[in-house]
């Protein structure tokens, strides 16, 4: 029987990848933090150029031949940002309240400077409508920079792709 | 014997549509939408899908007419035809697939087999069945079927106009659609997106055609993509409403590209920038008619109850409930076109949807619609814009300025026609 203290000295790769997973969360949960709170400009200053993001329809099909809710690149990602601030944009006028968990962090890959990580992620949406669970299985591709990290892709995978689903128009 | 069911089926339909003038409960009474299954999504003639959706022998996919799934089938003898979900034994629903490739189906649940036909292939431990008659239980099918140039249409009434009869004008939307292929065909390749919309139905059919709400509902994608199309929906456009007759809209936009002339504007692009499109188009029609068709562009229409060709989408309306619609839309997908095609998809991929840039916000109008339905004074909705200026054009089609209430008005003197019984 060995103790907790002995498998962190014995295993020092593990403990730099605990390290790595901590930073990584505290990443998502910034990101989920300003998606929340519609900090739409630190939102997008998380994108690198060559970003893609992506909320497939009708399970991962792919987005170069068939139909996805979202499938933005840097500058389209940026049209919809300023959509949302102008304030013109109805259906985020009044904003709809926004909070949710990002959980199951896992680190999947790491090549160079980019880690693939996956993240399960619960949020409860109130707007005029009335109240809305979306439930996702996120993927991220990270490019570190320094201490930080930008996003380099996302993809957001709705549980009910497959469905009929209400108007998705704050930040998933 | 009618007695008991007469208090809830006696709705004045003709004391609540006036010329100009509707009434706030026919987008919310649940009886009234009971009663619009019946006489408008159970007898007329309802969009369900396209050929190209079933391109091979065998294939299927589930589709709908109102609530009711449908699955549209190319079936094993080549043809195509729309049978009923439901197993004529015991009622299980038949197919649990949103699509795939099969000559037969079985049923879960005893395993009765049925043919791709709708015939009965053989029953489990058939001994329980001697003598009885196999025919007697083929799979419910929608009775009529009408395609026009690869648009299937399904009717639950067993005789009424014929679907060419029925589209009537809109025919021409249709033959303008496809002459922006070079081979004249459609393909629906790219699958639907499914915006759940929780409104009636009817807000959606009429502002499909509306030209008044673009420049204020749209105001903050005009504004961030600097487009110009916010023009084509002011006062000043020459662009126009028109009522084909039956319920059938269009928002016509040929006068403004004419005005322009110059091809594939329509589209926010140049034959410079598609050209192994523009020299298709060429090489089919000829330099002179394929200007003309790039400059034309493709059509704003909507085909009562629920087919809306939006220029690069089409859009499947699908009444859930009284206050419940699914939009399903997909971007057209011309044959033929690759590199236009792709263009398509993207273009449609931003705009549609439950996070279209356009979408959200016409559905956000929905929903509050319905909400503002709900509150009975004033209980008169107005749709007398432009009635002054409305006029024949040379097919005697109503029509009327790009702003004003043409569609509206004469989508309502069909469903009065419909619903007054
Ligand atoms: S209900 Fe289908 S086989 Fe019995
Ligand atoms: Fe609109």
């Amino acid at each position: 029987m060995t103790n907790r203290q002995e498998i962190l000295t014995a295993q020092p790769r593990a403990a730099r990848a605990g390290e790595l997973l901590g930073h990584v969360e505290q990443f998502l949960f910034l990101e989920a933090r300003l998606q929340d709170t519609h900090a739409y400009d630190e939102w997008e200053a998380l994108w690198t150029d060559d970003a893609i993001y992506w909320v497939p329809a009708n399970g991962a099909t792919d987005p170069e031949t068939r139909m996805s809710i979202i499938y933005d690149n840097r500058s389209r990602i940026r049209v919809r940002i300023n959509q949302l601030k102008t304030g013109r944009h109805h259906t985020q006028t009044p904003r709809s309240e926004l909070a949710r968990i990002v959980s199951n962090v896992e680190l999947l890959n790491r090549v160079g400077d980019e880690i693939d990580v996956r993240a399960n992620v619960f949020i409860f949406e109130d707007s005029l409508r009335g109240e809305t669970m979306w439930a996702a299985r996120n993927e991220y591709r990270l490019r570190m920079q320094g201490d930080d990290f930008k996003m380099v892709r996302k993809k957001v995978s709705l549980v009910n792709s497959h469905k009929p689903i209400f108007t998705l128009s704050f930040l998933v | 014997m009618t007695a008991a069911i007469a208090p809830s089926s006696l709705i004045d339909y003709r004391a609540l549509i006036e010329p100009t003038r509707v009434n706030s409960r026919l987008y919310h009474d649940p009886k009234i939408f009971e009663q619009e299954l019946e006489r408008i999504w159970y007898r007329s003639w309802v969009y369900v899908g396209h050929v190209s959706e079933v391109p091979n022998r065998n294939d299927y996919v589930t589709k709908s007419i109102g609530p009711t799934p449908v699955l549209l089938v190319h079936d094993r003898t080549g043809q195509i035809s729309l049978l009923l979900n439901k197993c004529p034994h015991r009622g299980n629903q038949l197919c649990a697939y949103r699509e795939g490739n099969r000559s037969t189906f079985t049923c879960p649940y005893h395993s009765w087999t049925f043919s791709n036909t709708g015939e009965l292939a053989g029953y489990a431990y058939a001994d329980g069945y001697e003598g009885s008659d196999k025919s007697k239980f083929a799979l419910g099918r929608v009775p009529r079927i009408g395609i026009y140039r690869g648009f299937v249409f399904g009717s639950f009434a067993t005789e009424g106009p014929s679907i060419e009869e029925y589209l009537g004008g809109a025919k021409a939307s249709i033959d303008q659609l496809l002459a922006n292929s070079p081979e004249g065909e459609l393909e629906l390749t790219a699958g639907f997106l499914q915006h759940r919309t929780k409104a009636n139905w009817k807000f959606m059919l009429e502002n499909e055609t509306d030209g008044y709400h673009p420049a204020f509902v749209h105001s903050s994608v005009f504004q961030v993509t600097d487009s110009g199309i916010g023009k084509l929906y002011g006062p000043q456009s020459t662009a126009l409403t028109r009522d084909f007759g039956n319920g059938h809209t269009e928002f016509d936009l040929r006068p403004e590209w004419r005005r322009l002339d110059k091809p594939l504007a329509w589209f926010g692009t140049t034959e410079e920038r598609l050209p192994d499109y523009a020299k298709a188009m060429q090489a089919s029609y000829g330099p002179e008619r394929a200007r003309q068709i790039m400059i034309d562009g493709s059509p704003h229409v909507m085909i009562f109850p629920n087919l809306f060709i939006a220029e690069i989408q089409l859009f499947v309306l699908q009444p859930i409930a009284v206050d419940e619609t699914i939009q399903h839309v997909t971007a057209l997908q011309f044959k033929g076109t690759p590199d236009f095609n792709r263009r398509l998809r993207q273009q449609t991929m931003g705009s549609v949807g439950p996070a279209g840039l356009l979408l959200a916000d016409d559905t956000e109008m929905y929903e509050r619609n319905h909400r503002g339905a709900l509150i009975n004074d004033p209980e008169w909705l107005t749709l007398s814009r432009g009635i002054h200026r409305e006029r024949r054009d040379e097919n005697d089609y109503l029509v009327g300025h790009s702003t004003d209430e043409v569609p509206q008005r004469g989508i309502w003197r069909h469903y009065a026609q419909l619903m007054a019984v």
